[in-house]
């Protein structure tokens, strides 16, 4: 790119443009009126002089000595308005080579264009004028000389020096007659608002962008509805027919039907049309045999074509940026040789991978800007939004897709490849997880302190000792974490209850809903089983399309991701066949029930309890709750007996024994607490699934479906189930402001837990709740049973005197880990429904196991 | 918390003489506070043909958890390390010794005033616990009591639940002695042996206990045949697993939060190398008199060997676990930049401590680093290494979560040579104490054939441009091959060349 340089007319005005983003430098000797030029055409705020920066560092803007340092306030002040994008004069002599420099370097580290104003005025006039001031009236002429030398030295040599426009005005008339023009940035269409089809990489596949085209609507390159169609680049090379896709390319943009962003690729295709040296490697040479059937007019319409082309686009009032390898948001909207390289190489890690190909940089990890940014250039298998970037390069030459976004709609619109027009070097994907989407899980996305954004409850922080623990489990036990979506969040217990005889009553739940602002609740029963989620696949081929894993058509795992049925637990039967006829029932029940199709899925992720809980704790059960049982049970006759056999003898021990019989009151009460939850199973014989939340379908989250809607749609899930697995889970709608309705709830819950049920859990109705203050209110709030919380508090729990002290529990931390891991288990909800690669999903997905294993009270 | 201790007698030597030798009298019920609750002795027949004493252990099962020593948030202490559901208010383990030595400390030193020849001499006793945690079963208490001089050692297994029959015994027994003994070596048995019976992590062991174990054990303990394991129970085992255990309280949780033993979780690290195949010596092939080397020393020279073929100075062993092998290629000046991957802390921990990395010299500590690490993940920092080895690792993962393994290694870490070992489940029918059909280890999710492994082997070399060579460690038999088989992957591909 070459600088251009407007020559002094004789015409009564002189048009200066400069570029809305750039960097003036006044240049000129003391006295050619700089400021007075300044003032006239710019903001005050836009300029910035020396004169005034020795002011500001030494109080007197006369004082030389000052300078060194107040040309680093003006370089670190101009540095600030030029990283914030606004145009900055500098009004400074700058008649010396080395303080250019300085500025043209300054320009360049913050990617706008330098831009030279030149006061070429006679010396005589520069002398009047500083005579006429009195802080200026004894400058030595010799001063005004050597700028005027100096000046006239460095004219020649301002474009070399990086000067993108320089403008000199020679003679009074000329300066007062100037006019500064503003123009926009080549690359600033944000007054173009579409609609746009941005269309990913083509490498000569004219028959697929055909269809492409044809497909999206538009007729012979005109849409019929005046969209405009934007190409990513890499138009050429490797494929068919790259002059047949340069043709159609070039006459849409040539009729204003198109805009075009060059690729690396056209790049090097315009560098050998001009004649320069290029290796013939990654398609070219297709490219230059077909282009050697062309005429050579056409070659040189190409060549204009791709000198034309500009490295990125800024659209839709700034909302849209378009360039062919991704761009960070610092580059957006600037002008330099690194925004182009960058736009059109991307950025490299430096390094190769096992196929010889440098490695990106994963830019788009990091970006955090509000522009979505529209690229292509490595190709994916699939294509993902990702922090609000997409990449449409799907590999059409390689055999994969050609795939268009609509914007604003932002829908995705694709076309197969008719054939592998060329093999690739690298497989698209490989079989890692994650690989299916173009990157496999990285370390780095788990591992240490780690600090994940949600979209309900801000920035939630991962300590290195929880996230060491979680990669444990993960790696040892988990699942595949392909089919590991989602971890249920831990979930607080009500306050402390004062009623009599209760540590945990439902009162408080619906006092601490109503103080939340939540009017109607709803009570669960509460299982007592094992948390399970299940990921239920409609076939296999949907598990393999959507989640990429081969074989398994969903999974079923516990709150830790592990898989719910082991070897050990399912007898003869393997723990994934165990799973897979859970799955078949559950695929059944959803068939029948008509939810695929009502929820346009072919998949379904549920949150339920699977029962009874001696098939997952029965490891638990023997060290623990049989095992206190057995001890008592054993010691209690005996003790009893002897202090019956005491007192009969007539020595005092009446108080001791009163308490002995007490204690095994409670020891048995305690047994008979944990056999409710136990029975024996065979095979699925006896087990049971109480879905309570339908957590997600394809392309979209559920979690915020009110909880009525939801229990319809697993009532009927229930009802559709013949085998006796499916569970249907009691409820009752309770309003919080309602004394009466609050007298049922409580009711409620005794008669369940007197029926022995382990409790219930209050939620608000409409399921995804803020506060008065915007945060997030508990999903839940479980309120338990008096006889379960014996396997909690131990079997004596509620004496008197335990009670008063187990009271004195602080609910503080579990609320908020409570709330911390319901905002990670939405984020995954949504990353996952909003089509995000895995190790977004599986970000989230870890941070809630992490979690799970900070310090909190665990009877809580 | 329950006992009882019984003895006849006739008018002349009255059987109530037990209250003399116990310092109780057999008329009272009297309590005794100690660090855990009450104790409360009291006669439920006091007669001169019969006696019986009980000793009542009331414990404050809520004080005894809020006196925990891992503090949660909440206001309660953190983990299972303190459960309210706690059978120490029933069973008698450590806490009752603590009870005895409190209530009956003079009895327990053979010292009666009253009778001081009563007490040197042998009682008929019967002795009652009717819930006693035997970790080890009925067959250990009678292997710990029965040397000692009691003619009747009846261990009667108490059943988890007599409403579910098929989860069988609890570890409780109940348990009678009867015999002739004097009353302070009765005692003293059971201050020792109830907590070595049940061997529970609860138990906090202070630097005078062995002290106390002498004084106990005096004149019984040195010869008895199990006296290595009461005294290793007694005193060693405790200390470390109750630091390991703090140690790891983040997967305690975690285990919790899945109704799991924090064993089933925390569990990469064993207790001993008893695997099948872990210290087990196999025959070198050589006839000969010499000490057969074991087999994981034969993988550790053979891998070592490959090493040293391939050139390699900065290598990776992934899934280092203790340590074994990077302490041998320490060994080796040549190694310049040992990394020992593991994914489990607690394994990195034993590693450290076993290579004494705090106490190596700089020169050496240099050369070696210890860092977790999961194959499940691709890792930048594994790059740019020599040689990758996957010591007996790849049967630890799930087959579904291979692909992983494969791609963190073979496309992302990409070191020049990879040597991967595993069992060759042909050999399992040359293992004597290897039930068939039977894993060699515990946590193996697979084992292969000779023919899988190299299929395997080379679809890998093929799709990641590695060459492969296969060789056997350990004696190579004529028809079901080396116990252990190896592959050595050579990187063929050239970066240019592919990418041209």
């Amino acid at each position: 790119m070459t600088g251009t340089t407007t020559t002094p007319s004789t015409t009564t005005s002189r048009r200066l443009p400069v570029t809305d983003l750039s960097l003036v430098v006044l240049i000129g000797a003391t006295g050619s009126g700089k400021s007075t030029f300044a003032r006239k055409h710019f903001k005050p705020t836009e300029i910035i002089s020396s004169d005034f920066c020795r002011g500001l560092v030494a109080d007197d803007e006369n004082d030389q000595s000052a300078s060194g340092d107040a040309f680093d306030v003006l370089h670190h002040i101009a540095g600030k308005r030029l990283a914030a994008g606004r145009l900055t004069v500098v009004d400074a002599t700058n008649v010396q080579q080395e303080g250019r420099r300085q500025l043209v370097r300054l320009a360049r580290e913050h990617d706008v264009l330098p831009i030279a104003i030149v006061l070429d005025l006679p010396e005589e006039v520069c002398a009047a004028r500083n005579a006429a001031r009195p802080e200026r009236a004894h400058l030595p002429r010799h001063v005004v000389q050597r700028h005027r030398r100096e000046l006239r030295r460095s004219l020649r040599g301002l474009e070399r020096e990086g000067f993108r426009k320089v403008h000199v005005l020679k003679s009074v008339a000329e300066v007062e007659s100037a006019e500064v023009v503003l123009e926009k940035r080549f690359n600033d269409l944000r007054h173009l608002t579409g609609p746009f089809d941005i269309i990913g990489d083509i490498h000569g596949c004219s028959s697929e962008l055909e269809t492409l085209l044809a497909k999206l609507g538009y007729e012979d390159g005109v849409h019929p509805e005046g969209r405009t169609a934007v190409f990513v680049g890499d138009l050429v090379d490797r494929g068919p027919d790259s002059p047949g896709v340069l043709r159609r390319v070039m006459g849409m943009v040539a009729s204003g039907d198109a805009l075009c962003v060059p690729g690396n690729h056209e790049n090097k295709l315009g560098r050998w049309l001009k004649g320069r040296q290029v290796q013939r490697t990654h398609g070219l040479a297709e490219t230059i045999a077909q282009l050697e059937g062309e005429s050579e007019e056409f070659r040189e319409r190409v060549r204009e074509f791709i000198d034309g082309l500009v490295s990125h686009y800024v659209l839709d009032g700034g909302r849209l940026v378009v360039c062919h390898a991704g761009l960070p948001e610092k580059y957006h909207g600037r002008t330099s040789g690194r925004v182009r390289s960058h736009a059109l190489y991307g950025e490299t890690t430096g390094e190769t991978d096992e196929f010889g190909l440098p490695v990106r940089y994963p830019w788009a990890e990091d970006y955090r800007g509000r522009a979505a940014v529209v690229y292509g250039h490595t190709p994916v298998p699939s294509t993902s939004w990702i922090n609000n970037t997409i990449c449409l390069d799907t590999g059409a030459v390689f055999g994969g897709r050609m795939t268009a976004l609509r914007w604003p709609e932002r829908e995705l619109v694709d076309v197969p490849a008719e054939k592998v027009w060329y093999e690739p070097v690298k497989p698209l994907a490989v079989e890692a997880p994650g690989g299916h989407q173009g990157r496999p899980l990285d370390l780095a996305d788990v591992h240490g302190r780690r600090v994940v954004e949600t979209r309900y409850a801000g920035n939630v922080g991962v300590r290195e000792e929880n996230a060491a623990a979680a990669l444990e489990v993960m790696s040892r036990f988990a699942v595949d974490p392909r089919l590991l979506a989602y971890l249920p969040p831990t979930m607080a217990p009500t306050a402390a209850s004062r009623e009599e005889g209760f540590l945990e009553h439902p009162a408080e739940a619906f006092a601490q809903y109503r103080s939340d602002g939540v009017e109607r609740v709803v009570c669960e029963e509460k299982h007592m089983g094992s948390r399970a989620v299940a990921l239920v696949c409609r076939d296999a081929e949907a598990a393999r399309t959507r989640f990429g894993a081969r074989g398994p058509t969903g999974a079923l795992h516990t709150r830790t991701g592990r898989p719910f049925f082991t070897e050990s637990m399912s007898g003869s039967a393997t723990g994934e066949a165990m799973t897979e006829q859970v799955l078949d029932r559950l695929r059944a029940a959803v068939g029948a029930a008509g939810l695929w199709d009502e929820l346009e899925t072919d998949w379904l992720l549920l949150d339920g309890e699977l029962m009874p809980w001696s098939l997952k704790a029965s490891g638990l059960l023997r060290t623990q709750y049989a095992a206190v049982g057995a001890a008592s049970g054993a010691v209690f006759p005996g003790a009893v007996a002897a202090l019956e056999a005491a007192a009969g003898r007539g020595v005092d021990v009446a108080g001791l024994l009163g308490r002995q019989r007490e204690r095994a009151a409670d020891a048995a009460a305690f047994t008979e607490a944990y056999r409710r939850y136990c029975w024996d199973t065979e095979g699925l014989d006896g087990v049971r699934f109480a879905p309570f939340q339908i957590l997600a379908g394809q392309g979209r989250s559920l979690a915020d479906v009110p909880h009525d809607g939801q229990l319809a749609w697993l009532d009927r899930l229930v009802e559709h189930d013949p085998t006796g697995l499916l569970q249907v889970t009691r409820r009752l709608v309770v309003e919080t402001e309602d004394e009466t309705s609050v007298r049922a709830g409580a009711d409620w819950w005794l008669e369940l837990t007197g029926a022995g049920g382990e409790g219930m859990v209050v939620k608000p109705l409409q399921a995804l709740v803020r506060d008065g203050k915007g945060r997030l209110v508990q999903p839940g709030i479980k309120v338990r049973g008096r006889e379960y919380l014996r396997m909690i508090y131990g079997p004596e729990y509620t004496r008197p005197e335990n009670l008063a002290r187990l009271r004195e529990r602080h609910l503080g931390h579990k609320r908020s880990l409570a709330l911390r891991e319901y905002a990670l288990g939405l984020e995954a909800l949504a990353r996952l429904a909003d089509g995000e690669p895995l190790w977004r999903v599986h970000e989230a997905v870890f941070a809630v196991l992490a979690l799970e294993s900070e310090p909190v009270d665990p009877r809580l | 918390m329950f006992l009882t201790i019984s003895t006849t007698g006739s008018p002349r030597r009255p059987a109530t003489d037990l209250g003399f030798l116990l310092h109780k009298h057999p008329d009272k019920a009297q309590a005794f506070s100690t660090s855990h609750g009450t104790a409360h002795v009291f006669y439920p027949e006091a007669s001169a043909e019969r006696c019986t004493a009980a000793l009542l252990l009331e414990v404050d099962p809520v004080a005894l958890v809020r006196r925990g020593r891992g503090k949660g948030r909440g206001g309660a202490p953190d983990s299972a390390l303190a459960q309210y559901v706690n059978d120490r208010p029933y069973a008698a383990s450590s806490l009752l010794s603590v009870a005895m030595s409190t209530v009956f400390k003079s009895a327990l030193r053979g010292v009666c005033a009253a009778l001081p020849e009563r007490a040197a001499e042998p009682l008929p006793l019967r002795i009652e616990v009717p819930a006693l945690p035997a970790r080890g079963g009925a067959e250990l208490v009678r292997a710990l009591f029965g040397p000692l001089g009691w003619t009747s050692v009846e261990a009667e297994p108490v059943a988890l639940d007599e409403r579910f029959p098929g989860w069988g015994d609890s570890r409780y027994v109940r348990l009678v002695l009867e015999g002739e003994l004097r009353l302070s070596d009765a005692l003293r048995h059971l201050y020792v042996l109830l907590p070595v019976l049940d061997d529970a992590k609860h138990y906090w062991v202070a630097p005078d206990e062995v002290d106390k174990l002498l004084r106990a054990g005096e004149g019984w303990l040195a010869d008895h045949p199990e006296h290595q394991l009461i005294a290793g129970r007694y005193l060693s085992r405790r200390w470390s697993l109750t630091r390991e255990a703090m140690e790891r309280l983040e997967l305690v949780r975690l285990a919790e939060a899945d109704d799991l033993d924090v064993e089933d979780v925390d569990n990469a690290v064993e207790d001993a190398d008893d695997t099948a195949d872990g210290s087990a010596p196999v025959p070198t092939g050589e006839a000969g008199p010499r000490k057969p080397v074991p087999l994981a020393e034969q993988r550790r020279e053979a891998i070592l060997a490959a090493l040293r073929a391939a050139g390699a100075s900065r290598v990776l062993d992934l899934g280092c676990g203790q340590g074994r092998l990077v302490q041998a290629l320490l060994e080796d000046a040549r190694f310049t930049d040992i990394v020992g991957v593991d994914v489990s802390v607690r394994a990195l921990t034993v590693a450290a401590r076993r290579l004494r990395l705090e106490r190596m010299g700089e020169p050496q500590a240099g050369r070696v680093k210890l860092t977790q690490g999961s194959l499940t993940y691709t890792d930048k920092r594994l790059k740019g290494y020599d040689a990758a080895v996957l010591c007996e690792v790849v049967e630890h993962l799930d087959l579904p979560r291979l692909p992983a393994l494969e791609y963190a290694v073979f496309g992302s870490a990409r070191p020049a040579t990879v040597i991967v070992t595993t069992p060759n489940v042909e050999y399992n029918v040359r293992w004597e104490t290897l039930p068939a059909g039977h894993a060699r280890h515990g946590d193996h999710r697979f084992e292969w054939t000779r023919a899988e492994f190299r299929d395997w082997a080379r679809r890998i070399g093929e799709r990641h441009g590695y060459g492969v060579e296969f060789a056997p460690v350990g004696p190579d038999d004529p028809e079901v091959g080396p116990p252990t088989q190896m592959a050595v992957f050579t990187l063929t591909t050239t970066k240019e060349e592919k990418a041209a």
